[in-house]
């Protein structure tokens, strides 16, 4: 994660591969923003407001997060994205062009894999790619099997390609779907929860695979709601509850804007908690043998210092960084399996 | 920010086109997902049992009349009246094809079709492989149309399957020979062979109207369940309407009120009146729940 030691509170710019800074105000007029909407809102028909004035922009060749809740609205969002839902008002704009509108152009560019892998059981899964590949009229006829071979290598599902789809275990189905997605070279990769059912060791697999697309260029929008999974591969994310987006910027960015914490590890609490209240540390908690507190503005030596001054024996000391978990509860406010 | 999206369009576009002409789709690619669904659709087990089902009335209408007449008597003799034809299959067993013809259309055809047309669309929203043919991009419209394409020739099918099957049966347990029409005149068996073929095909395009009418409710529901039983219901509701005398004002617009004109195509010459009632009937009813079919499946949010 490079990524992490460059940022820096004040720039927007991260360095990623797109070499720009990262817009976050959702300017969609670039032509290196691959997702970008306005006052996206959808309301349905009875009167739920699933999102609410989505301003988003992912930029070229990043991998983003897209965080949230159960029944935040990330779904919906998704297929609205994808054409699948009109929006009530706003717009969506997909690789520069409008959606729902220019989804024949716009969505053989786009490898999807929203909620879940749907297959047709009785259908062996390499009939499942053939199927869907032939629903593409972008889609050649002649190179069709060859491709289809190729994404089911790709997935590891070689060896169970003429097992019907119905056999499939959860994980296999899903490893299906992600291949569906990879059946031609995508520009935008749009995976929704793809570790699902996975097994650590396919989680790991997954990963490495969406590492290897964005290092090829692909932009991949990945929802989860496994937080350590999005630090892990992310390098930008958004946050969202309640149909509202909260924030959205590079991992590194988000997580910082989530307080550190001094914490001081040792025998003596009581007395280490008053001399980090006299050096004018602020919200000092006390944990059995660990006290931390708010990181003050000047040299943490002098802290130290003090501590040992007053004879309080230090078995550790030092700055714990927020994960994005600290960040995603800080700006939410809440567990993050709450339902919204 | 509406301002830079408009000043920069060029830009913006340039990236799917660039992608796009390096690929070249040829127009006849869109055809491969007709080639697609008319295969996949003949794979399901379902398709399978329905075909079967259809063959074997012929089987069963030659067995019983083959066994009621073996003691000499006349088919349909008893008193009870039987499907048109019935008593001519022990002089030529090429009436069978015409009585199965006849014994299947008033419902075993059009479930069938039902069957087929109500999962097209809401079958696929139930499995859930909608939305990926969808963001494929198989394009709404073309789906709809690969899905009512796929549902006509299952009508074919299906009309050729009770025709073939009845048509070997009347081979083999019947005599064949040159044939008396309803008007009394003798045709060869030839041109007997020529008017079942064309029977075959009038009564398949009889179900062009069930075929539309069954999409679209396919396209208000996300169960291919709910889709099949409503389709089969309004089928077996409009035939009982078709018999009740007090309703004769809205009975010629019912689908399947002239579907029996088949029959006067074996009159010499044909009666042409009903048939070509018909046809325009069917016309009537592709146009109209077609269009409320893609209506409805062009504008709809597909949530599941």
């Amino acid at each position: 994660m490079a990524e992490l030691s460059t940022a820096d509170g004040d720039t927007t710019g991260n360095g990623d591969t797109t070499g720009r800074p990262a817009d976050t105000d959702g300017s969609s007029g670039t032509g290196d923003t691959v997702i970008a909407t306005r006052a996206l809102t959808k309301r349905y028909r009875g009167g739920q407001l699933a999102v609410d004035g989505l301003d988003l922009a992912v930029p070229a060749g990043s991998v983003f997060g897209f965080l949230g809740p159960n029944g935040s609205g990330k779904t919906t969002t998704i297929r609205m994205l994808m054409g699948l839902i009109e929006p009530t008002s706003g717009t969506a704009r997909v690789l520069g062009r409008p959606m729902p509108r220019a989804t024949r152009t716009v969505l053989p560019h786009v490898g999807a894999l929203i909620e879940g892998p749907a297959l047709y059981g009785f259908l062996s899964g390499r009939d499942n790619l053939l199927r869907y590949d032939s629903a593409d009229p972008s889609a050649d006829p002649r190179t069709r099997r060859t491709r289809v071979a190729t994404a089911l290598d790709r997935v590891g599902l070689t060896a169970a390609a003429g097992k019907k789809a119905k056999a499939y275990s959860l994980g296999m189905k899903q490893r299906l779907g992600l291949a569906a997605a990879l059946l031609q070279p995508r520009k935008l990769l749009v995976l929704d929860e793809p570790t699902n059912g996975l097994d650590p060791q396919g989680m790991r697999e997954i990963r490495a695979l969406v590492r290897e697309l964005a290092s090829d260029g692909t932009t991949v929008f990945l929802s989860s709601h496994l937080l350590d999974e999005i630090e892990q591969v992310c390098t930008h994310a958004a946050v969202m509850a309640q149909g509202r987006l909260i924030t959205q910027g590079p991992v590194a960015e988000l997580a910082a804007g989530a307080r550190s914490r001094l914490v001081v590890t040792t025998p003596d609490p009581g007395e280490a908690a008053r001399v980090l209240k006299e050096q004018g540390l602020s919200d000092v908690v006390v944990a059995e043998d660990r006290v931390s507190a708010d990181p003050p503005d000047r040299d943490l030596a002098e802290v130290n210092a003090a501590l040992v001054t007053a004879g309080v024996r230090v078995r550790g000391f030092g700055i714990e960084r927020a994960s994005l978990e600290d960040a995603f509860v800080a700006l939410t406010g809440e567990g993050f399996d709450v339902a919204g | 920010m509406s301002r830079a999206e408009a000043a920069e369009p060029s830009a913006a576009q340039a990236a799917p086109e660039r992608a796009a002409a390096g690929r070249t789709p040829s127009p006849l690619w869109t055809l491969g997902l007709l080639g697609n669904e008319l295969r996949t659709t003949l794979r399901r087990w379902r398709t399978i049992a329905l075909l079967g089902v259809l063959a074997a009335v012929p089987v069963l209408v030659g067995i019983a009349v083959k066994i009621e007449t073996s003691d000499g008597s006349s088919a349909g003799g008893g008193g009870g009246e039987g499907p048109a034809f019935i008593a001519q299959i022990t002089n030529n067993g090429l009436f069978l094809v015409f009585t199965a013809l006849a014994a299947t259309l008033p419902f075993f055809l059009p479930m069938a079709v039902g069957v087929i047309a109500g999962d097209a669309i809401a079958g696929e929203a139930n499995a859930g492989t909608l939305r990926y043919l969808l963001v494929a991009p198989a394009g709404r419209t073309r789906l709809l149309i690969t899905k009512y394409a796929t549902t006509l020739a299952f009508c074919v099918i299906a009309t050729l399957v009770v025709a073939t099957s009845a048509l070997v049966v009347g081979a083999l347990l019947f005599p064949l020979g040159e044939l008396t029409t309803i008007s009394g005149t003798r045709i060869s068996f030839g041109e007997g062979l020529g008017r079942a073929l064309l029977i075959a095909l009038i009564v398949a395009a009889s179900l062009i109207g069930v075929a539309a009418l069954g999409l679209f409710v396919s396209t208000l529901t996300n169960s291919g369940i709910a889709a099949m039983a409503t389709t089969v219901g309004l089928l077996i509701t409009v035939q009982i309407l078709d018999q009740i005398p007090q309703l004769h004002a809205i009975q010629p617009y019912i689908f399947s009120h002239y579907w029996l004109s088949f029959a006067d195509l074996m009159r010499d010459p044909v009666y042409w009146d009903d048939l070509i009632r018909n046809l325009e009937l069917q016309a009537l009813y592709a146009a109209v729940f077609g269009a409320a079919a893609w209506a409805r499946f062009t504008a709809k949010d597909i949530t599941a």
